[in-house]
């Protein structure tokens, strides 16, 4: 038997194009690097992590952390990704709620409900998230009356100084008490809300289609109203496909808080950005960034896998 | 409407007492909205701000002696709309219908947009007249097409129609950008829509082979390449697209030989690309995974290479069954594009932006940005909807010998 040629050699040749594929890197990954060494010499900024000490001297116009301008860069991101957490939990529990309640809708007997949920889905998919919060912020919050005239909703009162929730009262034409929402973090929360429960209501209707007719139907005959059938007999079964969907919903929604930078809330990129423009250290900045926002997606996806063990059905 | 269902209508409304106080509950309410919202539009909105913005929300800042290059490019791409549009319902012959009734409906719903908006968007007499030329041209063009269709001449055409479309959306981009004897536009000056048209569907040509070559990547059996493509697109995956237009905006400047950094729209458009590559992937890995490995171990017996093997069995089916996929992908990406106004581009949501910030037009966002849903959703939901199309075309294909 005669030696394979080694163009013929599929081991061999496998092990060519990996070598000629990592040099290749290796050689773009140096080009780049030497490149980024000689422009930050030439721009005098050497990578170090010191001038997060340095006073920033920026104000956030609203903060969970105590922060004031002269506190350091470290606790301005500090603070941006406080408020980054605050959007990204509150969204999350009430995207959940939303997106449940209009998934499990389009299964209702009623017509009505049931065209308004799949309305609701369709259009709201449909539309760039940014165009729908530039349009929460700027066509609806910013045009809300003054306090003495605020709009009335059970719980809720809105105005232009801001979304107050729980019995806020009207004390010298201002409103005072209750919680308060800055319109930034209203205008977020509800355009993320909105946006992120239609696609969470599409994962909850595949994961309760699921469920094989037979199983309503066996419920029924054993006398279970339909709210108690969704409850103990079709949701245990759905939620094993619907977990490991809510999951990289649940992600999309973490980044996609992001764009909070376009309505003015303070989020952790919002004080990236001001802190760019006022210390040049875009690779540190960037380099923080993707660390932080990589450790929140594991984070969310650590917590949705112990979730999905717990929903997780022992078949007998 | 016949008696039995006007029973069950009445039935699942007014069927229990729970279910009649939810209809009536949820009817009053979509009434109360939809009165509301009707006071807003004819009372209350000012829908001037679009009628004098109209221009501007179409192409942006693009030079005004230069717009016939635009108008060329249209006759161009409604040329080859109706040509393609008659080829393919040609192709059956004489037992082809002339006029289905789904092309039927659109021609009327062309029809009815090109009388109907240039008034209501104040086009002016000239603009209206292009536009009702090109319909002509369209529909002309449609019905010539579609009786070539059968002759051999035109069987012959309809195989490298798909070459004509490259070589005309190479001629659209020279058109738009210039150079080559005519004056150049720079990609700054390109806005509104035509500038998100242009950068969606360049992202997308780009990304697509892209995103295959990292799929393929993923699943080759050769750890470094599996590595580096894993590597890649989790990471890519995981970031907010903002956080990378930052990196393309701020940091390509670093990382390239002193002075040399490209113009910020083509900066941006390398980070959508590398962006749209790794969902891209993913969806195409989808589709590999579902091509059993029959498939690959039969192409292989036959002794095809593995190249020929991936071009003519594998990718075939991989890319038909990630189809649905890959229009999603495609959904999110002409999405995602509004992202670039944050960074200062003038994409369509840019343009509009930037009509906003104009003292004249000082709080008229509810009309402005209503259009711009109005048109991102209807081009998301036509996409969504050819996708559903080509989809049902693929799958009846399977079932009757192609070709000869």
């Amino acid at each position: 038997m005669t030696a394979l040629p080694w163009w013929r050699d599929s081991r061999k040749l496998g092990w060519l194009v990996q070598a000629a594929v990592g040099l290749g890197l290796l050689v773009v990954v140096a080009l780049l690097l030497s490149n980024l060494e000689q422009n930050l010499t030439r721009a005098g900024l050497r990578l170090t992590l010191g001038w997060l000490n340095q006073p920033a001297g920026f104000d956030i116009a609203e903060t969970l952390l105590p922060y004031k301008a002269s506190d350091s860069y470290g606790r301005a991101l500090a603070a941006g990704l406080v408020n980054t957490l605050r959007v990204v939990g509150i969204g999350l529990v009430l995207s959940t709620a939303l997106g449940v309640v209009a998934g499990a809708a389009s299964f209702s007997t009623n017509p009505l409900l049931r065209g308004l949920s799949r309305t609701y889905v369709e259009v709201v998919r449909n539309i760039p998230l940014l165009l729908q919060l530039v349009f929460w912020y700027f066509a609806v919050f910013l045009t809300l009356p003054p306090a003495n005239q605020a709009v009335q909703l059970p719980g809720l009162q809105l105005a232009k100084s801001g979304v107050y929730l729980l019995g806020a009262r009207l004390v010298n034409g201002e409103l005072v008490g209750g919680w308060r929402l800055s319109l930034e973090l209203a205008a977020l929360l509800t355009g993320l809300v909105i946006y992120s429960a239609a696609f969470i209501a599409e994962v909850v209707r595949g994961g309760i289609a699921s469920v094989p007719r037979g199983q309503w139907e066996a419920a029924e005959s054993l006398g279970l109203k339909p709210l108690a059938t969704l409850r103990l007999v079709v949701l245990p079964q759905a939620l094993r496909v619907i977990v490991p969907g809510l999951n990289s919903q649940y992600i999309s929604l973490a980044k996609n808080s992001s764009l909070a930078v376009a309505i003015g809330y303070p989020d952790l990129y919002a004080v990236a950005e001001t802190t760019l423009n006022q210390t040049g250290r875009g690779i540190e900045v960037f380099l923080l960034l993707m660390v932080v926002y990589l450790g929140l997606d594991l984070c969310i996806s650590l917590l949705m896998n112990g979730v999905e063990r717990l929903v997780h059905l022992k078949d007998r | 409407m016949s008696r039995l269902s006007l029973q069950r209508w009445r039935r699942q409304l007014f069927g229990s007492v729970p279910d009649t106080v939810l209809s009536l509950g949820l009817g009053a309410l979509m009434a109360w909205a939809a009165w509301g919202f009707l006071h807003w539009a004819f009372g209350q909105a000012q829908w001037l701000v679009v009628r004098a913005n109209a221009a501007t929300l179409a192409i942006g800042r693009y030079p005004e002696a230069q717009e016939w290059r635009l108008w060329l490019l249209l006759g161009m791409l409604v040329s080859l709309t109706g040509l393609s549009w008659g080829l393919l319902r040609g192709r059956g012959g004489a037992a082809a219908p002339g006029w289905p009734l789904n092309d039927r409906i659109a021609a009327a719903l062309l029809g009815l947009l090109t009388l109907g908006l240039p008034p209501l968007l104040a086009f002016g007499a000239i603009n209206q007249g292009r536009l009702l030329c090109l319909l002509g041209l369209l529909l002309l063009l449609r019905t010539l097409a579609g009786r070539w269709g059968n002759h051999p001449w035109g069987q012959r055409l309809a195989k490298g129609w798909p070459l004509v479309w490259a070589g005309a959306y190479l001629l659209g981009l020279w058109l738009i950008g210039g150079g080559l004897g005519l004056t150049p536009v720079r990609p700054s000056d390109w806005g509104g829509l035509l500038f998100t048209l242009l950068i969606t569907s360049l992202t997308l040509l780009l990304a697509l082979p892209l995103g295959v070559l990292l799929a393929l990547g993923r699943r080759s059996e050769l750890p470094l390449l599996r590595w580096v493509s894993v590597a890649y697109i989790e990471v890519i995956r995981g970031a907010p697209l903002i956080t990378l237009l930052f990196l393309g905006q701020n940091l390509v400047g670093f990382l390239l030989p002193g002075g040399l950094a490209p113009d910020r729209v083509w900066r941006a458009a390398a980070v959508l690309t590398g962006f749209a590559a790794a969902y891209g992937a993913e969806a195409v890995r989808g589709g590999l995974n579902a091509v059993p490995r029959g498939q690959l171990e039969a192409s292989r017996s036959l002794g095809l290479s593995t190249a020929q093997t991936l071009a003519l069995v594998v990718l075939p089916q991989a890319l038909k069954v990630a189809l649905p996929a890959l229009v999603g992908q495609c959904i999110a990406l002409l999405q995602d594009t509004t992202l670039l106004s944050i960074i200062g581009l003038f994409d369509l949501l840019g343009i509009a932006r930037s009509v906003l910030a104009n003292p004249d037009w000082l709080g008229r966002y509810a009309e402005v940005y209503l259009v711009l849903a109005v048109l991102y959703w209807g081009s998301c939901a036509a996409l969504s909807l050819g996708s559903r199309a080509l989809e049902q075309r693929l799958s009846s294909n399977n079932l009757r010998p192609s070709h000869r």
